[in-house]
């Protein structure tokens, strides 16, 4: 199954990522939900509520984190019998990012967290310098989130 | 499990010339549950990919009916891997040179495996 990215200097990068660890599922997203990369959903309707569930988790674990005065939420891990479930959130150059990772018992979660260090670092030296960007507006979102969505499953 | 003599039994593996570094490592999350690392050694990394090859050693071992997994061995020009699978699902690692003693860093890597049981 390939990977699909909003823009290409992603592809490397999570593909890379879901080679070595082995994850099954991997999204890439801003921590409002808008997905930048994605591998292994085949549906957009399922990508759509993976991230705005993720996006969900993230914000709220992040809050708990701030009421206990704590750094930012980095990464967060659930285990279930068969699928462990890892959430990490991390800088880059365009902005903070979210990396929602579904595996399997074919890996583990300390492959999962290793790589993610991998890949953190590859997408910041892949990422192309960009010009700053302007207030995001509602209709700008929309129309932002309908054509992720449509590259992602063109 | 017994925690209070994890760093003790690792001590007594560090303690054999050429080890670099001896781990305990929980073998199906791949993640360090202690280390005696020298610098330079990335313990997390040792650790998720020594869970991760004990376990594919362990299914191939099955597939030729070689029983129970005991004891693994990666010759690298540089050094050498250890592994030794404990109770409870935990992984004795050691991290050696190329000149060490494997029989005797096997030795205090099975008493550690006892010891931490």
């Amino acid at each position: 199954m390939k990977s699909r990215v909003v823009e290409p200097w992603l592809l490397a990068p999570v593909d890379r990522f879901v080679r070595e660890c082995g994850a099954r599922l991997t999204l890439i997203m801003t921590p409002s939900g808008q997905v930048l990369a994605q591998h292994g959903f085949t549906r957009a309707v399922e990508v759509m509520s993976a991230a705005a569930l993720g996006a969900g988790i993230a914000a709220s674990t992040g809050e708990i984190v701030r009421m206990l005065d704590e750094p930012d939420f980095r990464v967060l891990n659930h285990q279930s019998a068969r699928h462990g479930i890892f959430l990490g959130r991390f800088a880059s150059s365009r902005g903070p990012l979210l990396a929602l990772v579904v595996y399997g018992a074919d890996t583990s979660i300390g492959l999962v967290q290793l790589f993610f260090e991998d890949l953190v670092a590859d997408l910041e030296a892949a990422a192309p310098v960009v010009a700053p960007r302007g207030p995001v507006l509602a209709a700008d979102f929309e129309r932002d989130l309908n054509e992720s969505l449509a590259t992602l499953f063109r | 499990m017994k925690p209070e003599r994890l760093h003790p039994a690792l001590d007594r593996i560090t303690r054999v010339r050429g080890v670099r570094g001896a781990m305990v490592v929980s073998a199906e999350d791949g993640l360090v549950v202690a280390d005696a690392l020298m610098e330079g050694i990335r313990g997390n990394a040792v650790a998720a990919l020594a869970g991760s090859l004990a376990a594919r050693l362990a299914r191939a071992g099955a597939a030729a009916a070689a029983g129970e997994q005991r004891f693994v061995h990666l010759a690298a020009d540089g050094g050498a891997l250890l592994l030794l699978p404990g109770a409870d699902g935990l992984l004795v690692v050691a991290v050696t040179d190329q000149h060490v003693n494997v029989g005797l860093a096997r030795l205090e890597m099975q008493r550690a495996a006892e010891d931490i049981a």
